[in-house]
């Protein structure tokens, strides 16, 4: 059995604010092996970004509070850990890249201060860089995304480059050091379809290259498709499915995942493609049981009252829905 | 021709700013006939919000005039007639910043009711109820503000507002994209029965090829303020001539494999769409284009048609005399 990279077991995330308690995550469990490519998939508000902040511990306290659960990034438990430690973790083992490139770039500083800055510092508890090093060190993290001409662009500042190009410079950031696992969170929704495909087959190539794990945390199924090995679906603030990424594109189980894929047009064409009824619940009074009852064409009374547990229908294929309970037993 | 509702000629539209000319819009010639879905698709900075607003009469073109029914409408909102501004209507891609968040939804869909009298017998109130239940909205939505509501039913709102007035051309300026799927899914198919029941003519503004695929019955792409080409959608699909139309089919994320099938060669797409102020000389495409020529840096193409619905813009098109 695989020790995995990071696991992320029973999550609940709440966030107090004025009207009450809203409860978001409800019980998130992940795991990601060494190596492996993850995608997280999930409408706008299901809690996608508020799983990738707690395990960066980057929730904005105290209006967020984690009331349960785990996440064990080798071996250890990330959230009963110091700052100092989180730090650590932050410099050296995980890293992100954020959807917004412009927001997520310092606007006052050069791309070759905030640059040096990642890699300087990701290195002092490995070995001690001088000023020239790093230097030659961000040009070969810029030249590796594909940038052209990087001795220039270290003297820019992020308002002076394009959308994509910014979205590189976040790249080599992450990319620059040797960290083991990436958080790229919507890291192309911003961006037109051609400079999508380009940001997407760096990333995954430099990811194999580097040998690192990657969460891909978006909206859009057909990048998940071409990226990832595995999938998790997310509704609301539980992991409605999880399958190996052919296998779910082949065969959805859940509901949710097949309104999900029947929502997309289809370059095919001629086919109406339909949505799903209602929306996203409140999540200061989320329903009860299963939290895409309101919206299921399949659901029953079990479903308004009890939360399903994730049933596996084998191949490493879990689904959380009453419908398969059958099937197994 | 008989049956067009818009004619759009060479119209330019350009913007003046302290780092020089903006050209937005380029010489964009194009025509949409009655009852059609019009798809016109570019990505971000092509200039396809700024031809929408040109036809929406919200700028004002700096060469080249436009014809609704083979009335000149090219000189802006305020020298519009009633009757043009109850014809044509536009919906804007966020609904949260269109919606004034003071009125509630009543008011909202009442005020274009009211003043261009599309209500009969002074039953205004039930003119706004079957509006309001034409996008598939409950009644008791009436006296809610629109930040009571989701981004979806927003949406719905600002489309009952549009057609509202019983127009014949309504233009959408990426309606669906700042949506999550499922909702989109359900606004389209809204917007197709509006079309059917109403007779409606769509200007549809998107980047989302694959969404245009479904329903549009012509589209056009737009690079860098210029128009590269224009098809019947099943032959545009099938058959896309311009290297910029083959490029960008071949980079959209797809779900199933008979989708992979239909896309044409894998194009590795490079380089970035290039500032509107400095156009590259020649072809504005040439930068990026896999089967660049000696000639596409020099002189820029002309529209070439290949058949009677399929017109490209590219040297490697010739002209059939």
């Amino acid at each position: 059995m695989m020790v995995p990279l990071l696991e992320v077991k029973d999550l609940y995330v709440q966030f107090s604010v004025f009207e009450g308690e809203l409860k978001v995550l409800n019980g998130v469990n992940l795991k990601i092996n060494e190596g492996e490519k993850i995608g997280l998939v999930g409408e706008a508000g299901c809690g996608k970004t508020t799983t990738m902040k707690s395990i960066l511990r980057v929730l904005p306290t105290p209006v967020a509070r984690i009331s349960k659960g785990e996440i064990i990034y080798k071996g250890k438990n990330i959230l009963n850990m110091k700052p100092s430690e989180i730090q650590n973790i932050r410099r050296g083992e995980i890293t992100a890249i954020f959807q917004d490139p412009l927001t997520s770039l310092n606007p006052v500083f050069t791309i070759g201060q905030q640059l040096g800055d990642v890699i300087k510092y990701a290195s002092r508890y490995q070995d001690h860089l001088d000023k020239k090093e790093i230097f030659s060190k961000s040009v070969a993290a810029l030249k590796e995304t594909g940038m052209p001409d990087p001795e220039r662009i270290l003297n820019n500042y992020p308002v002076q480059l394009s959308g994509g190009m910014r979205q590189r410079v976040c790249i080599s950031e992450a990319l620059s050091t040797n960290h083991n696992l990436i958080i790229a969170d919507e890291p192309t929704t911003s961006l037109d379809v051609t400079i999508q495909d380009q940001i997407l087959r760096l990333l995954s190539k430099l990811v194999e290259k580097k040998k690192m794990s990657i969460i891909l945390i978006t909206h859009s199924l057909g990048v998940v498709r071409e990226l990832t090995d595995r999938v998790y679906v997310m509704y609301a603030g539980n992991i409605v499915e999880t399958a190996q990424t052919t296998t779910l594109f082949s065969n959805p189980l859940h509901p949710y995942t097949r309104g999900l894929m029947n929502a997309i047009p289809r370059l095919t064409g001629e086919r109406i493609f339909e949505g799903i009824e209602g929306r996203i619940p409140n999540y200061l009074y989320p329903p009860t049981g299963c939290r895409f009852h309101p919206r299921c064409k399949y659901s029953t009374k079990e479903c308004q009252e009890i939360f399903p547990l994730m049933y596996d229908t084998g191949n490493n294929h879990e689904v959380a829905c009453f419908l398969y309970k059958e099937e197994l037993n | 021709m008989k049956d067009e509702i818009l004619t759009i000629k060479n119209v330019k539209k350009f913007f003046t700013t302290p780092q020089g000319v903006v050209r937005a819009v380029d010489g964009v010639s194009l025509s949409v006939k009655k009852g059609e879905t019009f798809g016109l698709i570019g990505e971000s900075g092509s200039g396809k919000s700024t031809l929408a607003y040109v036809v929406a009469g919200i700028y004002i073109p700096t060469q080249g005039s436009i014809y609704f029914n083979k009335q000149d409408i090219g000189k802006g909102y305020r020298k519009r007639s009633k009757y043009l501004k109850k014809e044509i209507r536009i919906i804007f891609q966020d609904p949260g910043s269109s919606l004034n968040p003071r009125r509630n939804i009543k008011q909202i869909i009442e005020l274009p009711v009211k003043v261009h009298n599309t209500f009969k017998n002074n039953h205004k109130n039930q003119r706004v109820e079957e509006l309001l239940e034409m996008v598939e909205l409950p009644i008791n939505y009436l006296y809610k503000y629109p930040q009571e509501l989701g981004g979806g039913e927003k949406q719905m709102v600002a489309i009952a507002r549009a057609i509202a007035t019983e127009p014949s051309l309504v233009i959408l300026d990426e309606p669906t994209s700042a949506l999550d799927v499922s909702i989109q899914a359900k606004i389209i198919k809204i917007l197709m029965d509006l079309q059917r029941r109403n007779n409606l003519t769509y200007l549809f503004i998107t980047h989302d090829l694959s969404l245009m695929r479904n329903i549009a019955s012509r589209v056009a792409i737009m690079y860098l303020g210029k128009v590269c080409e224009v098809a019947n959608t099943s032959e545009f699909f099938k058959k896309p001539l311009h290297p910029y139309t083959q490029m960008l089919l071949s980079s959209i994320p797809v779900l199933t494999k008979e989708e992979e099938l239909l896309k044409p060669q894998k194009i590795v797409p490079v380089g970035e769409i290039p500032s509107p102020v400095n156009v590259p000389p020649g072809c504005s495409f040439h930068f990026r284009c896999s089967k660049k020529m000696d000639i596409c840096s020099q002189k820029d193409p002309e529209m070439v048609e290949i058949s009677k619905t399929h017109i490209v813009r590219c040297h490697l098109y010739k002209k059939i005399d």
